[in-house]
């Protein structure tokens, strides 16, 4: 290929941490030593140029060893996989938690989206403003720089801080809830020691992996991320806190979390592991789709598209090979359903995906996670290599003859990723651009191949599926909506969390398992479905949560979004943020989305700061509409929809309107605007 | 960085005729200027006969221009002295395909190079010197096939490649014979096809025996196994294509390296089916053209031997005047026989040999010593400065009616667009008025008369009227008639069961050895090869005038192994000298070259003279110069590190400087 590469030289640090991932360079021509050899023979073309789909994780390899991408390591990046600096450029400038500029090693996120906001994490951004500066900026000699954030998938335990310290390996370390006392142990840094290089050991970091309780030694393989998390901060509980009922015998979904070490692949099997793979052996693929379809399984996407149909579609494409991709980029503001799941229960994951593979033809499965996820990335990493380790993944599985495997793709701080088209660009090493359809991925999906994409929770719900049997399965829920359904409650509930529900249960129902509002409060607003859901009123709490119930009362289900607002919440200053999300999320490759969430962000800004409703609401509107009609991907369709419900269905900036402000909100703007 | 200096020639369109008074070119009329054209060569071929007489004609012109150039030698004059710059690269394909095929195109269409299962580029780059090829190349690539290429540089092609072979620069014909060698003892000849198709086998057998691996490695340079690897990649694939480009034919051994290439087809199998093929690269957009209308000294259109008196019966019938019985003097040949005196005036259309030619000082100096040499150009380019007449033309591929014939033989209409500037007048209508002075009252006759005259007297092109090649978007050669097309790959007769149907055997080429004419010592340890950059072509007359961002004028490619014992830094002027002569020249240091190997473009004559290095052994058969190795040594001019850097441009004036 043309390679125009860059002058700069890559660190030492830095070719180590992308050689690594990729092996040694076999030749001069591709990042080694030039040698005699070399001048008379070379190889490349198509298995040169095939590597491309490595780019994400070389780019999360500079990262993750020096906290930053250098030029020269991009360099030497292009040259390893043989990708033109411009578009490796252009990757790596499309995630948020890459920097292509220096910086210290230590990256505190600080969760301002709307559940963390109401549960006020402003007063933890003053705090770390005050003490490194504006978001991604840092005193000279900082041991850490920070970001605001959108949601870290951790509303349950809001508000939510995550910092990320570079080294081999990199070390993690998850506040919340945040306290004032924590961030400041973050935003310090390890203790200085003698000149910490780049790519030495990280110093401050607990001396044991002791605080997940399962075993001082946590993850037996080599993990991404270290075991033990950075040290000065209080443990992070254990993903079975997530679970406010976590044991009740109602679960099927959740009914491992916390019963089991989510480490150990004996305590899984000993829990029922490992049957529902058997069970789809012996049904062959056909029977495995035909239980799937029989169940009237729909995705836990958002979609809600019929599962069997999907993998059926996939199956019967003449073109190979097929593709599973399981979708674990949970980035919609509000859901932490995944996270609970690859953390609690990750092996049941990894059958899950080996079930689908087996049912639609494929022998590789990509599973990708969101970047926000260390523990659930170091709890599937551990479970794929023991998975590996007893013939549970790779070649003639449980002496089948069917082989298959998972390879684990993190995303890098993109919302966008999660569309199920454009998961495909960020495996593939391109920008995670969302693709016209048709083609559908099923025709046409990951590497142009037929590609089943399923959520996590639609995964895991195929092991009961083939457990129960399709029939039995259907019998759970309501007619249209069948089987259990994770809720995640968050915001103004006295016990947010994970909740397990079969379908037909109310909303008021599932607020109620929440234990209700504190003393005193009203619900303003409850956000369904995330920030591209929809906003009902608190006197709606029948509505039925299935997704006929839902849609008749012109909402959603979306991703089990509850996000309870009470009557505290600053609901311009959510729309606001929720804007703001949009904004910062659109990829930009169509003009309405990219146009459109800037100028709604724009006008509710206008109104927070006083403008008149009766000028603002009507350009809203037609710009809502534009996005909705015309954007390529759900991202620009759905952005309008919070906005629209809560002018519509709370009345906000209606003219009796008790939050539309009589006087501008300052602080406000320059909030939202700081995000940018 | 690197200043950004203006490299480009400005060339202004000729618009006036020019003739030599007291030594000076001067405006003329057109009249005085195509009466004293007519007169030289009249006086000439009065005084010496008709095979004083050379005219060189455009390969970038159109087929009719080259039907009438070629007439214009053989009716009006009355030699077959008439060739083109085809000389200077594919003749020798020409040459060795014709004795393999009995025609010498290249026998695979665009579209099957992006529907084969192996593409070899052996010495050629076409990223760079046929880009419109290569796009075809980089379908076939994305549709799955396996490049390989086979070059002394790791060009920009090479880069593409899943295999690059970096031979020593004049291996060709032992690495060839290795691989022959190798797919005969691996078994993986296609017996049957050797057994039908072809002759001489046993003799071939016997010539690559000694070729051994070991053998190969060592006089290429190529590791044995890498050797082996294309051997058996090339045997193994269903289909393949076999291309090439000049670093196979400007060698002085040039048709025997294209035979030694075809050979491999025909051990293989890999010619006359769809998507196996040899594919000689064309590098003028006419220059396949040219050659098949005649304007070469030993064919007739249709590439219908000269020798041959009844095809020459045929085109008497109709031109009404004898043609010689005997092949006509190649360009290298007419170059050769102005030092020796017997060539005494020279037509010349829309070449530039002064430039193009090997060892320009030699090249300057026989045109000097012709009686009359009238150059026929759109720029006054550094041959035209040496004319006795220089006359304005049009430029063919806009300004005139007609049709080319492109590297996959197909002919395709190219209609005027531009008038040409006023003054200037169609390479045609010159011809004509000349023609009318030496007593052949030839007529302006339309672009189509001249084909339907063409098709007439050559059996390929008969079906191939304007109407149809306007309605089908071009027709490849052969096309016998108006009713019907042929396949798009020729020779599918070898695979005929019928021995009558399949004619006569394609013979193996029995060719040996021979290195490089320059030899490399102590004096002259480098090997300078040439060749061509992206935005640049031939000698720059045509691209001069185009700024482009990645023209860095002339430059010495050359390792940074070789950069670092010599002390050289990038960009540093460096001197050049072969046996022949010295230029200096800015030194490029870049991975795509190894020690000992040196590389240099001749877009930059005003520049850097590169002809001056190269040699003129020539082809016997093709009569293509060695510009591909030429020895030379190379010295830093520049004051050692630590000095004062003098200034080299202090003495420019500023605006050189730009």
């Amino acid at each position: 290929m043309d390679l125009r590469l860059l002058d700069e030289v890559a660190t030492a640090a830095e070719r180590d941490a992308v050689d690594s991932l990729l092996g040694a360079p076999e030749s001069g021509w591709d990042g080694g030593t030039r040698q005699d050899s070399d001048l008379r023979y070379a190889r490349g073309g198509h298995a040169a140029r095939d590597q491309r789909d490595l780019l994400l994780p070389a780019l999360h390899a500079v990262n993750d060893r020096v906290g930053w991408i250098s030029r020269g390591a991009l360099n030497h990046i292009c040259r390893r996989l043989t990708v033109p600096p411009a578009e490796a450029y252009a990757v790596a400038s499309f995630y948020a938690m890459f920097a292509l500029h220096e910086r210290p090693e230590r990256v505190v996120h600080l969760c301002t989206d709307i559940a963390c906001a109401a549960a006020g994490s402003g007063r933890l951004r003053d705090r770390l403003a005050e003490r490194l500066g504006p978001p991604g900026t840092h005193p000279d000699d900082a041991a850490a720089t920070w970001h605001e954030s959108p949601c870290l998938g951790m509303c349950e335990r809001a508000p939510a801080a995550l910092a990320l310290q570079a080294g081999a390996p990199a070390r993690y370390a998850v506040s919340a809830p945040a306290t004032p006392e924590d961030l400041d142990a973050l935003a310090d840094g390890p203790p200085r020691q003698n000149g910490s290089a780049n790519g030495s050991a990280p110093v401050g970091a607990t001396a044991d992996s002791s605080t997940n309780g399962h075993g001082a030694a946590g993850a037996a393989f080599p993990t991404t991320f270290h075991p033990a998390p950075l040290s000065g901060l209080s443990p992070e509980p254990e993903p079975v806190a997530a679970v406010p009922d976590a044991g009740s015998p109602d679960h099927v979904l959740l009914r491992r979390i916390g019963r089991v070490d989510p480490l150990s692949l004996d305590d899984y099997r000993s829990a029922g592991g490992y049957a529902a793979l058997r069970e789809a052996l012996r049904l062959g693929p056909a029977g495995v789709i035909r239980e799937v379809t029989d169940s009237g399984l729909v995705g836990r996407g958002g979609a809600a598209f019929p599962t069997g149909r999907k993998w059926n579609a996939t199956a019967q494409q003449p073109d190979t090979p097929h593709y599973l991709v399981c979708n674990a980029d949970e980035s919609e503001p509000g859901t932490f359903k995944d996270r609970v799941l690859m953390e609690g229960d990750p092996f049941s994951v990894v059958e899950a995906m080996t079930v689908a593979g087996y049912a639609i033809g494929a022998r590789t499965g990509y599973l990708y996670i969101r970047g926000e996820y260390p523990r659930a990335l170091r709890h599937l990493e551990n479970a794929l290599s023991l998975a590996r380790e007893r013939g549970l993944l790779g070649t003639d599985i449980m002496g089948s003859g069917f082989s298959f495997d998972i390879e684990i793709r993190r995303g890098a701080g993109a919302y966008i990723c999660g569309e199920e088209t454009a998961i495909f660009g960020s495996i593939e090493g391109q920008r995670g651009e969302p693709r016209t359809k048709p083609p559908f991925p099923v025709e046409k999906g990951l590497f142009g191949k037929p590609t089943a994409v399923n959520n996590v929770e639609t995964l895991v719900n195929v092991l009961p599926v083939l457990l129960m049997g399709g029939p039995a399965y259907a019998a759970v829920g309501t007619e249209t909506s069948t089987g259990p359904k994770l809720f995640c409650l968050s915001g103004g509930v006295r016990r947010p969390g994970l909740y397990e529900l079969p379908f037909g249960a109310t909303l008021g129902d599932l607020i109620e398992a929440a234990g209700g509002l504190p003393e005193g409060r009203s619900i303003r607003g409850v956000l369904l479905g995330g920030a591209a859901g929809a906003f009902v009123r608190g006197d709606e709490l029948d509505i039925p949560l299935t997704f006929e119930g839902a849609r008749a009362a012109g909402t959603s289900l979306g991703s089990g979004v509850v996000l309870v607002l009470d009557d505290t919440a600053d609901l311009g200053a959510t729309l606001a943020r929720v804007a703001a999300f949009f904004r910062d999320e659109s990829c930009g490759q169509c003009v309405p989305c990219r146009v459109g969430t800037v100028r709604q962000e724009e006008s509710l800004l206008r109104l927070r700061a006083g403008a008149s409703p009766a000028e603002e609401v009507p350009l809203l509107r037609e710009v809502g509409q534009a996005m909705r009609d015309a954007s390529i991907c759900g991202l620009g369709q759905t952005a309008w929809n919070a906005v629209e419900s809560a002018i519509d269905r709370l009345g906000l900036y209606s003219e009796e309107d008790p939050d539309t402000p009589a006087t501008p909100a300052p602080g406000d703007r320059a909030a939202t605007e700081e995000a940018r | 960085m690197r200043r950004s200096e203006d490299f480009s020639t400005s060339y202004d369109r000729l618009t006036r005729p020019l003739v030599r008074e007291h030594g000076e070119l001067r405006p003329a009329t057109w009249e005085e200027a195509l009466d004293r054209a007519a007169a030289g060569f009249r006086q000439g071929v009065d005084r010496h006969g008709p095979n004083s007489f050379g005219m060189l004609s455009c390969a970038r012109a159109t087929n009719e221009m080259n039907f009438v150039a070629q007439k214009f030698a053989r009716v009006v004059v009355g030699t077959n002295n008439v060739d083109s710059c085809n000389r200077t690269c594919h003749a020798p394909s020409v040459a060795g395909l014709a004795a393999a095929f009995g025609s010498g195109g290249g026998t695979s269409s665009y579209s099957e190079v992006e529907d084969t299962d192996l593409i070899v580029i052996w010495g050629g780059n076409p990223r760079f010197a046929h880009p419109i090829f290569f796009q075809h190349v980089l379908k076939g690539v994305r549709n799955g096939a396996k490049l390989f290429v086979v070059d002394p540089r790791r060009t920009p092609t090479a880069e593409w490649a899943d295999r690059w072979f970096g031979l020593n620069v004049g291996t060709d014909i032992p690495l060839a014979h290795a691989v022959g060698r190798e797919i005969l003892h691996a078994g993986l000849a296609n017996e049957s096809f050797v057994e039908r198709a072809t002759s001489g086998f046993d003799e071939y057998r016997a010539l690559v025996e000694p070729w051994t691996l070991a053998a190969a490695e060592a006089e290429t340079g190529v590791p044995a196994e890498a050797i082996r690897e294309l051997a058996h990649t090339y045997a193994r694939a269903e289909r393949a294509q076999l291309c090439w480009t000049l670093g196979i034919t400007e060698h002085h051994n040039a048709t025997d390296n294209v035979r030694s290439l075809i050979n491999l087809s025909l051990l293989t199998g890999h010619v006359g089916r769809h998507g196996s093929g040899l594919n000689p690269l064309r590098g003028q957009n006419n220059v396949q053209g040219g050659g098949d209308m005649g304007a070469i000294p030993d064919r007739l259109a249709g590439f219908q031997d000269i020798l041959d008196a009844e095809v020459r019966a045929s085109f008497e019938r109709v031109w009404g005047r004898e043609i010689q019985d005997r092949k006509g003097l190649n360009l290298t040949q007419m170059f050769e026989a102005m030092e020796e005196g017997e060539l005494k005036t020279l037509y010349v259309i829309g070449e530039n040999p002064v430039q193009s030619e090997p060892e320009t000082h030699k090249t300057t100096a026989r045109l000097r010593a012709l009686d009359h040499l009238v150059v026929q150009d759109i720029f006054l380019t550094r041959t035209a400065e040496l004319a006795d007449v220089v006359l304005p033309a049009s430029a063919a591929w806009c300004e005139s009616d007609g049709t080319f014939t492109n590297s996959e033989r197909r002919v395709q209409l190219v209609r005027k667009a531009l008038e040409p500037p006023e003054g200037a007048r169609d390479d045609i209508e010159i011809m004509c008025a000349i023609a009318t002075r030496l007593g052949h009252e030839w007529e302006r006759p339309a672009a189509e008369e001249i084909w339907d005259e063409v098709r007439s007297l050559s059996p390929m092109h008969r079906g191939m009227s304007y109407a149809r090649l306007a309605e089908l978007d071009g027709i490849q050669w052969p096309c016998y008639s108006e009713d019907s097309l042929e396949p798009s790959y020729l020779h599918s007769r070898l695979w005929s069961k019928d021995p009558e149907e399949r004619g006569a055997p394609a013979p193996f080429g029995i060719v040996g050895h021979s290195p490089p004419v320059d030899l490399l010592d102590e004096d002259f340890p480098f090997r300078l090869t040439t060749g061509r950059r992206l935005d640049d072509y031939n000698t720059g007359v045509q691209t001069g005038g185009f700024s482009s961002p990645l023209r860095r004028g002339e430059l010495l490619d050359l390792s940074p192994e070789d950069a670092a014992k010599l002390g050289i830094e990038d960009g540093e002027t460096v001197r050049v000298t072969s046996r022949r002569g010295s230029v200096l020249v800015p030194a490029s240091i870049t991975e795509s070259m190894r020690p000992g190997l040196v590389f240099m473009t001749f877009h930059f004559p005003h520049q850097v003279d590169t002809q001056l290095l190269t040699i003129d052994a020539t082809d016997p058969i093709a009569g293509t110069a060695e510009y591909k190795a030429a020895a030379v040594q190379i010295e830093r001019i520049g004051p050692r590190p630590g000095q004062q850097a003098p200034s080299e441009r202090r003495d420019a004036p500023d605006e050189a400087l730009r």
